[in-house]
């Protein structure tokens, strides 16, 4: 299954590593941020529309 | 307008540390790097016409904060938004002021400096000239990140992050210059950009870096 | 219906809320495709082996980094001339996916370039300018945070990108000017001469695709956050006030 890389195994594998992370990374704090923000917004508006 | 310009300039000069501290930090920039690189001449010749380049740029950054924060502390920055002044006036004039305070003093301190730096002798000309043609630029460009960060408590460091990638292409084309002037080659092709980006610099950011300060003022 | 009624929150949420999960799941689709087609089943090329991989990664992030700042001068202008806020936290939002993209791009580059170039980092003319643009990525991304009023910040921001645009690209041309490159030439030019060879062109468009759609869905998602924490401050401050 795995394609023979040669001798330029670890760079390739390190470049795909590197990257995936990233990006994964990058993803991951979005949808964090996102739903953090929403559940604040929806506390936020909630208690709003109780008090009045 | 001229009245400004004395009037910075004259606090500038009765403050002191305008024209002092921008040179002083140039002088030790430059005494610094033989004792970071070794004292062979061959390469300080080599390098000479770089270090003394970064060496005015990073004395020019040096001394950005004041160009705006002072008048805006005390206020009088509002007062001269509301005069008949234009606002691209009297950023360009703080400029102006900025360049007679910190950037001729360097312009003419460099060719001393080079002689520690063993600059070549067709070199001197060269790094004067491209010191002259550049650090205008540098001064309007500056004064554009010190209006953008004119609020800010610690706009300092920011400053220095936003202002920094703008000085690449003058600085990329200064050095230059220079070096090809000390080398002896020819310096036409550099000379001409780098006083188009000069030119260009001073007759268009000014707009931007007013268009800046009135938002800050709002 | 014209574009501009995107410029309301509320119609912006809603439609973004619609069109983000196929987005979503188109992008990671063809990022998978892409990346696996790429990895496993092209040859390696005779000059540069299996380091030709690298190419799926690379070009398309490096695309990305230069379209992502493309993208914020465009939402930077319509926030100057127009006035629309989602414009301005789109650009804002896109900020962080771009220097992201920017950095994969350099990290792959060096990687690439060690085998290749014999060196990780050479002051090659488009290395350096990626450079240039991460520095400006963050200088924009510290302005925003730097500056507490929401429309100040988007003001200056929008200002400092159009003013950061010119000189990126004045830096792009000094640098050339600067140093010769090692970089090939264009690969993707519509120039068949030029081009990459056809194995390796197909799976590197997908990959495009998938970086295109993968930018497009975080900026959705992230402007609607935007949206959402600056409506909490808005009602906080409201709360506050009463």
């Amino acid at each position: 299954m795995m394609p023979d890389l040669g001798k330029y195994a670890d760079v390739v594998l390190g470049s795909y590593a590197v990257s995936l992370t990233l990006i994964v990374l990058l993803v991951v704090v979005s949808i964090r941020r996102a739903r953090k923000v929403r559940a604040e917004l929806e506390r936020v508006e909630g208690k709003g529309r109780s008090d009045g | 307008m001229i009245a400004l310009l004395t009037r910075d300039l004259r606090l500038a000069i009765r403050a002191g540390g305008g024209f002092g501290l921008g040179l002083a930090f140039f002088l030790i920039v430059t005494v610094l790097v033989p004792f970071g690189v070794g004292p062979e001449t061959g390469l300080l010749t080599q390098i000479a016409p770089g270090i003394l380049w970064i060496g005015a740029l990073l004395a020019c950054l040096l001394s950005l904060d004041r160009i705006l924060a002072l008048d805006w502390e005390d206020g009088s920055l509002d007062l001269l938004a509301t005069a008949p002044l234009p606002m691209e006036g009297i950023v360009s004039i703080k400029a102006l002021a900025h360049w007679i305070t910190t950037g001729l003093p360097l312009v003419l301190a460099a060719p001393v400096l080079g002689v520690l730096l063993s600059l070549p002798p067709d070199g001197y000309l060269w790094v004067l000239v491209s010191l002259a043609l550049g650090t205008p630029a540098l001064s309007v460009i500056g004064t554009f990140g010190a209006a953008l960060t004119v609020g800010l408590k610690r706009g300092g460091l920011l400053m220095s992050l936003l202002v920094l990638p703008l000085y690449v292409p003058t600085l990329i084309f200064g050095a230059e210059v220079a070096r090809r002037g000390a080398e002896g080659l020819t310096v036409q092709t550099p000379l001409l950009l780098l006083a188009g980006i000069s030119f260009g610099v001073i007759a268009l950011l000014p707009f931007a870096s007013a268009a800046v300060l009135r938002i800050n003022l709002r | 219906m014209s574009l501009w009624e995107y410029a309301n929150p509320v119609k912006f949420i809603r439609t973004t809320d619609k069109v983000l999960p196929w987005i979503s799941v188109l992008a990671v689709a063809s990022l998978v495709i892409g990346l696996i087609w790429g990895f496993f089943f092209t040859p390696d090329d005779f000059r540069q082996g299996s380091t030709v991989k690298i190419i799926y990664l690379h070009v398309p992030s490096a695309l990305m980094a230069i379209n992502a700042w493309l993208m914020m001068l465009v939402a930077s202008l319509i926030w100057i001339v127009r006035r629309h806020h989602v414009s301005a936290l789109a650009a804002r939002a896109a900020a962080p996916v771009g220097a992201v993209m920017t950095v994969i791009a350099l990290a792959t580059g060096a990687l690439w370039g060690q085998p290749m170039w014999g060196t990780w980092w050479a002051w090659d003319p488009r290395l350096t300018s990626f450079l240039i643009l991460f520095l400006f990525y963050l200088g924009y991304m510290a302005l925003w945070e730097a500056i507490e009023n929401d429309d100040t910040a988007a003001d200056l921001t929008s200002i400092l990108c159009l003013v950061g645009s010119v000189f990126a690209l004045l830096s792009r041309y000094a640098v050339n000017f600067w140093n010769q490159g090692l970089h090939q030439g264009a690969s993707l030019s519509l120039d068949k001469e030029e081009n990459v060879a056809d194995v390796f062109y197909f799976p590197l468009l997908v990959c495009i695709a998938g970086f295109v759609l993968l930018f497009i869905a975080l900026v959705f998602l992230r402007t609607q956050t935007e949206i959402r924490a600056r409506r909490t401050r808005a009602l906080m401050a409201r709360e506050r006030m009463a």
